[in-house]
């Protein structure tokens, strides 16, 4: 804008309407040509994030609700599941048409796909699919009634529960992970109910995840507070080594830092000889590979994202403040919990949130120094995408985590400027 | 002054609040110190006290044929995801400082997403999608996804850097008539280096740390460092391992050396721009 006004102002003193307007679109001509260089700039690593970190994830999203394995394998009786309204009895077109799509997958050997899906859902659900199947096979020409080929092959064919599974199984769409994943399924009448208690799960891992990481959270913020404001307010000359110190732990790797809480927690470890030695315990206190470990080991992984925005933001506190309140009268205990803290809460909250959401999503630590009983919602996720394939449990359960992350995440970055986070 | 006026309480207060904060800061570092002495430790027992001095432990990581392989293969993993994180993440950073447009706000949170996404998500995300590509098992693919977790700190950094930076600058280079590649190249960029090197480092740490997606996206034979110390941890855990963690710890505190002292030389910078005209 200068340079223009630089160039027109001695020719002219008095600027005409017309030159003005001249000089306002030049200005947004100029404008409009910054933004399109800033996009220019940004879009490379918005299409490559696109590309191995948005779409991905957003095609797991999509899994979650996505039911393809019935449909592909027997794609007659999905037309029928469709139209069925799901409470009146199944009649006999609908029987035969998953007969004979179930006699064909046996054929084309297509038939574990829906097998699988229907072990989701029901109990026997596999062995079901696949003994008919084989039975089915043997099987000379059509039946005069495929319904009494089937209830005989196995009497739950003519259970309503059975029809109602298959019925969400016909997909495109189901909600039947998503519920799965807070333990609720649909029942003989198509309401949404709890699970069997012994077939109920995730909300048991939803709420250890929930408590993990409210607790982690807690000691971090009760252990992360005094050393924040000994950093904050330590002299100049050794702030910047404290720094360092809290800075180490960010940049060990997990892995070795890990294997330092298993050698000191293990049975014969330094822990455990310290607590013998000063009388505490007689023998061996188990602390690793149970709770207790998950915790003292996730504690310290996190303290650092605690302690970080909490300096940055008690830093930022001028001291003529604390004086003040202390000149006017105050005790200093009143000054500092009246005065000090509720300046360093835009800190806190960053710090805790930062930290909740990080636990949240936690596998390594746990997966190496917690038990069978302290695995995390991310374990679970693994799990049913690697080891068992059940990957639209894996997704809804992803969905679960996803969506408590994204909302703490928004609320993380209304607090606090994006930009200003301090790594290093 | 203040120290006349200091009460009994007071005192006991912040000797109280000293104890807390290096009993605090011990938690911190001790435990990383104390695995570095087992490597030496001449035991097959991984319990304190040492016994006498040995290299072996060190001697089984070099010459274990398995260590070198994930050595080498962290190191053709992460150099080229640090080198896509750095450019591309350094493009985006000053596209953002450059000039507001619609959607910034939500554009710069997607970019710096995958700060804060649960690795698993993206992981099993990957997992899906890369598998019909025929990206799952390939050092490309591992690539890609440790990239795409490396750029956000090359946004932060050189965002940091740049947030600093006097735009008058670069005006003043442009009214002396040099061509804005030449702005970019002269004045904008050997100030956003040292924010663009630790973006860099940042992202290469990264990579070199990641174990999930290598544990769900790795073929067997792309197994990195710390993919073989998650299965040691798990299955066979000895001595070896204390060496190799004695060597990460090492290279984690010259990491952390460089990335600080890039900043302390940042900020005597910045410090001496914003003195320049009042010395004048």
């Amino acid at each position: 804008m200068s340079s223009a006004s630089v160039e027109v102002a001695p020719r002219q003193t008095v600027r005409t309407g017309a030159e003005a307007a001249r000089l306002r679109r030049d200005l947004r001509r100029a404008g409009r040509r910054r933004q399109l260089a800033a996009i220019a700039l940004v879009l490379p690593l918005f299409l490559f994030l696109m590309f191995s970190f948005l779409v991905p994830i957003a095609d797991m999203l999509r899994r979650s609700v996505v039911d393809p394995d019935l449909a592909a394998a027997w794609p007659n009786a999905a037309v029928v599941l469709r139209a069925w309204d799901r409470s009146s009895p199944p009649d006999e077109a609908m029987f035969a048409a998953l007969g004979r799509d179930i006699r064909a997958s046996a054929e084309a050997r297509t038939i574990a796909g829906p097998a699988r899906r229907l072990n989701y859902a029901l109990s026997d659900g596999r062995s079901l699919v696949m003994n008919t199947g084989r039975a089915l096979r043997k099987l000379q020409g059509e039946p005069a009634s495929w319904r009494d080929t089937l209830m005989s092959e196995d009497p739950a064919w003519g259970k309503q529960k059975t029809w109602i599974a298959l019925a969400h199984a016909a997909g495109p769409l189901t909600d039947f992970y998503l519920l799965t994943a807070v333990d609720l399924e649909r029942d003989a009448a198509d309401r949404i109910t709890s699970r069997p208690p012994d077939q109920s799960l995730y909300l048991t891992v939803l709420q250890r995840t929930a408590l993990m990481s409210v607790s982690v959270t807690l000691l971090c913020l009760l252990l992360g507070y005094p050393l924040a404001y000994y950093v904050a307010n330590a002299p100049a000359r050794s702030a910047n080594l404290l720094m360092i110190l809290v800075l180490l732990p960010l940049w060990t790797s997990l892995l070795v830092r890990s294997a330092a809480w298993i050698v000191l927690l293990q049975d014969q470890g330094l822990v455990n000889d310290l607590l013998r030695a000063s009388g505490l315990t007689d023998g061996p206190v188990r602390l690793i590979y149970n709770r207790i470990g998950v915790l003292i080991a996730m504690v310290h992984v996190q303290l650092p994202f605690m302690v970080l925005p909490i300096i940055a933001s008690m830093k930022a506190v001028p001291p003529a403040y604390m004086r003040a309140a202390v000149s006017l009268g105050a005790h200093p205990a009143i000054a500092f919990f009246r005065v000090y803290m509720p300046q360093t809460f835009p800190g806190v909250a960053a710090g805790t949130l930062l930290v909740f959401i990080m636990s949240l999503g936690y596998y390594v630590t746990p997966a190496l120094v917690g038990g069978a009983n302290d695995q995390m919602l991310a374990y679970f996720i693994a799990y049913y995408t690697t080891s068992s394939a059940n990957w639209g449990l894996a997704a809804a359960l992803g969905v679960l985590l996803l969506v408590a992350t994204a909302i703490l995440y928004a609320l993380y970055a209304r607090l606090t400027n994006l930009g200003q986070i301090r790594l290093g | 002054m203040r120290h006349a006026a200091l009460t009994r309480t007071e005192v006991v207060a912040g000797w109280v609040l000293r104890v807390i904060a290096i009993a605090v800061l011990f938690f911190l570092i001790a435990p990383i110190l104390a695995i570095l002495p087992l490597s030496v430790n001449d035991s097959q027992f991984l319990t304190y006290p040492l016994r006498g001095f040995t290299m072996r432990w060190y001697e089984a990581v070099f010459s274990s044929e398995k260590w070198r392989i994930a050595l080498k293969n962290s190191f053709l993993i992460g150099i080229p995801a640090t080198l896509i994180a750095t450019v591309l993440g350094t493009l985006a950073a000053i596209g953002l400082q450059l000039a507001d447009f619609r959607g910034k706000a939500v554009l710069t949170a997607l970019l710096l997403s995958p700060l804060i996404v649960p690795i698993v998500i993206v992981a099993v995300g990957l997992y899906f999608f890369f598998a019909p590509l025929g990206l799952t098992q390939t050092y490309t693919g591992l690539i890609l996804a440790h990239a795409a977790l490396g750029a956000p700190f090359v946004l932060v950094t050189v965002g940091a850097a740049l947030a600093s930076f006097d735009r008058t600058l670069a005006r003043a280079g442009a009214s002396l008539g040099a061509a804005p590649l030449v702005v970019f190249r002269k004045i904008m960029l050997p100030l956003v280096r040292p924010g663009v090197l630790s973006g860099a480092l940042f992202a290469f740490a990264t990579s070199l740390d990641e174990v999930v997606i290598v544990l769900l996206l790795g073929a067997p034979h792309q197994r990195t460092i710390p993919r073989e110390m998650f299965s040691s941890l798990r299955d066979n855990f000895n001595p070896t391992i204390t060496a190799v963690a004695t060597i990460l710890t090492v290279l984690a505190v010259f990491l952390l050396l460089a990335v600080e002292w890039l900043r302390l030389r940042n900020e005597r910078a910045r410090r001496k721009l914003d003195a320049a005209p009042v010395q004048e």
